[in-house]
């Protein structure tokens, strides 16, 4: 049962770094960003590419599945996706759609639609036990890293003073404009490294979760779930949601096989409808 | 002009109405070949209609609508399979069974923001898709077989070629098209598009947004019931693909290319999208959600409203 809260812990700060990102932009712009999961597959294709076609280690390349991603982010940020924030939450949806379906057959037709085997080093790979819980090699490096990226992250945003412009950013985009914060500037660069995060997980993610092209569309909705329970004001609210959903998947697809996703599905539309702002969100203003 | 007098001239039947409307019908003796293809169309119109009433009318941003569709295609194969093969009772307990589902759900979907509605819309389609998925009864991943549907009235056997099949949806989508333009040119239905507009001063005004949002929400569930029983009914099969994001993310293309708040937008929206579909997909058959992906892009930033209107295009906004 221990073992089975471990893989769920794993599963869920990965979601949970996955995430973020969408969290953050969507707090911060009111943005519906539904085309996050094709970062988080551009990272993990990034990887795995490089790994085949190239030969680098996997640990090498997960810093490229963090910065192409973002950079990648942040020229669509000022091209396509500035135009879009004063548009209505349909425009959002459907450019989003858009952008998915796009990337979808894009990366199908270049890389082929087979799903994507990544080797690990043998220094990841196998288990061990502790105290008759069977911890896997890899999550456990899954958990520390995305450990280690929350720590970064809550102190970035607590300690600096970009963080703080964020979270003024967040509560009030009119005030912190009028009060000098340049709020556009403060988007795009949240913007990439939420997209850079994306990425990140989604190399991360490669061997835990698969990769194919319908990536995004497979795990838009767990993304989702985690921003709209966890609500968008913070990241703790995030974290705490990811973790929930990762242990009551996993838990669920175990226990009652039968109706594999349909326990998080219930309870997500359970949470919502008892507190539609997310478990620890601020009411919604619109 | 007095008040009462263009109130009454804004609910008239306008003559373009009236052509499209009479248009349908006599679509039925020009589709020969193509009735197969016309059917689909049909029950895919039918069912953007009903996505209108709740996008377009009442401003119900709703990514999981297909819920109600493939609830109403499997209660119609279920009740075919296992009590009565009759199509019109099949059509009428699908119709049942989805308001009811319409009814419950509706008051998920009052509260919350627009990210919270979708979520919830998003939830309940994925729910019953993966109870679909795993019950016994409905057939799994492989779909509900073994369906045979009876005579419609007892007397017209549903043919190969569709034409008995294509006339059976043409005259569910033609009710579903009255009952709905009656719905919206009513007080009830400009009620709703002050709800869509503005939902606190409507509710300012003393309507009850609550009430009437879950009305709407429960007919339009009602009418994809009844669109996906029809698909059910005319293709003998029901299977996951009608619960699938997927479809609700297409019929939402649909009612946004042919444009939502006017009801004919669902109608036209349908032939578009399947012209569409076939050209891009006799182009390249494996990749054309890319070009359907950028026709949607392209589509949302020019904006939504401009597309059919040319002389706007060289305009800025």
């Amino acid at each position: 049962m221990l073992t089975l809260l471990f893989d769920g812990i794993a599963y869920g700060m990965l979601l949970f770094v996955l995430a973020v990102g969408l969290a953050v932009t969507l707090g911060l712009m009111n943005f519906v960003n539904l085309a996050h999961g094709a970062f988080a597959m551009a990272g993990g294709y990034v990887t795995v590419l490089l790994m085949e076609r190239a030969g680098v280690p996997f640990l090498a390349t997960l810093p490229l599945a963090f910065l192409v991603p973002a950079v990648i982010g942040a020229v669509a940020e000022r091209t396509l996706y500035r135009p879009m924030y004063k548009r209505p939450h349909l425009d959002h949806v459907l450019f989003s759609i858009g952008l998915v379906f796009m990337t979808v057959a894009a990366v199908d037709y270049f890389v082929g639609s087979q799903q994507q085997i990544i080797k690990l080093p043998a220094f990841l790979q196998g288990r061990f036990d502790v105290a008759g819980v069977g911890i896997g090699r890899y999550r456990l490096f899954i958990i520390v890293v995305c450990l280690v990226l929350t720590l970064a992250l809550q102190l970035v945003l607590a300690r600096t003073r970009f963080g703080s412009r964020l979270r003024a950013a967040v509560d009030d985009p009119r005030v912190a404009a009028g009060l000098g914060i340049n709020v556009n500037q403060v988007f795009s660069i949240t913007f990439a490294v939420g997209s850079g995060l994306a990425g990140l997980g989604g190399a991360l993610g490669a061997e835990v979760l698969g990769l194919d092209p319908t990536f995004p569309l497979k795990f838009m909705i767990y993304f989702l779930i985690v921003v709209s329970v966890g609500g968008t004001t913070t990241i703790t609210g995030p974290l705490l949601a990811a973790l929930l959903l990762g242990i009551a998947d996993v838990a669920g697809k175990y226990y009652v096989p039968k109706l594999g996703a349909f326990v998080v599905y219930t309870l997500m539309v359970a949470i919502l409808f008892w507190r539609p702002q997310g478990l620890f969100g601020r009411a919604a203003t619109k | 002009m007095s008040a009462a007098s263009s109130l009454a001239a804004v609910s008239r039947w306008k003559p373009w109405e009236l052509g499209l409307l009479a248009a349908l019908p006599v679509s039925w003796f020009l589709t020969g070949e193509h009735s197969l293809l016309a059917n689909e169309i049909a029950i895919v119109a039918l069912f953007a209609v009903s996505l209108d009433l709740i996008l377009g009318y009442a401003g119900i941003v709703s990514l999981g609508h297909a819920a109600f569709f493939g609830t109403g295609a499997y209660a119609a194969a279920l009740f075919a399979k296992h009590v009565m093969p009759d199509p019109l009772a099949g059509l009428a307990v699908a119709i049942g069974i989805t308001a009811l589902l319409g009814a419950a759900s509706s008051v998920l979907v009052m509260r919350g923001s627009d990210l919270a509605r979708l979520m919830i819309t998003l939830g309940v389609a994925a729910i019953l898709y993966e109870l679909a998925n795993k019950l016994d009864f409905t057939g799994g991943a492989d779909g509900l077989q073994g369906v045979t549907i009876g005579p419609l009235l007892g007397r017209f056997e549903f043919d190969l070629y569709g034409r008995v099949a294509y006339a059976y949806s043409l005259v569910g989508l033609i009710v579903g098209l009255l009952v709905a333009r009656r719905i919206v040119k009513s007080p009830f239905g400009w009620s709703l598009q002050a709800i869509r507009d503005n939902r606190l001063r409507a509710a300012a005004i003393g309507l009850n947004v609550d009430a009437r949002l879950g009305v709407v929400y429960t007919i339009s569930a009602a009418m994809a019931g009844a669109a996906g029983a029809l698909l059910a009914q005319t293709s003998g099969f029901a299977s996951l693909d009608g619960l699938d994001f997927h479809r609700s993310a297409d019929v939402m293309l649909v009612v946004v290319i042919g444009g939502a708040g006017w009801l004919w937008g669902g109608v036209l929206g349908a032939v578009a999208f399947k012209l569409m579909h076939d050209i891009l997909s006799a182009w390249t058959p494996q990749y054309w959600t890319f070009w359907l992906g950028l026709f949607l892009l392209v589509l949302v930033m020019v904006g939504r409203e401009r597309l059919f209107r040319p002389w706007t295009w060289m305009k800025r906004s």
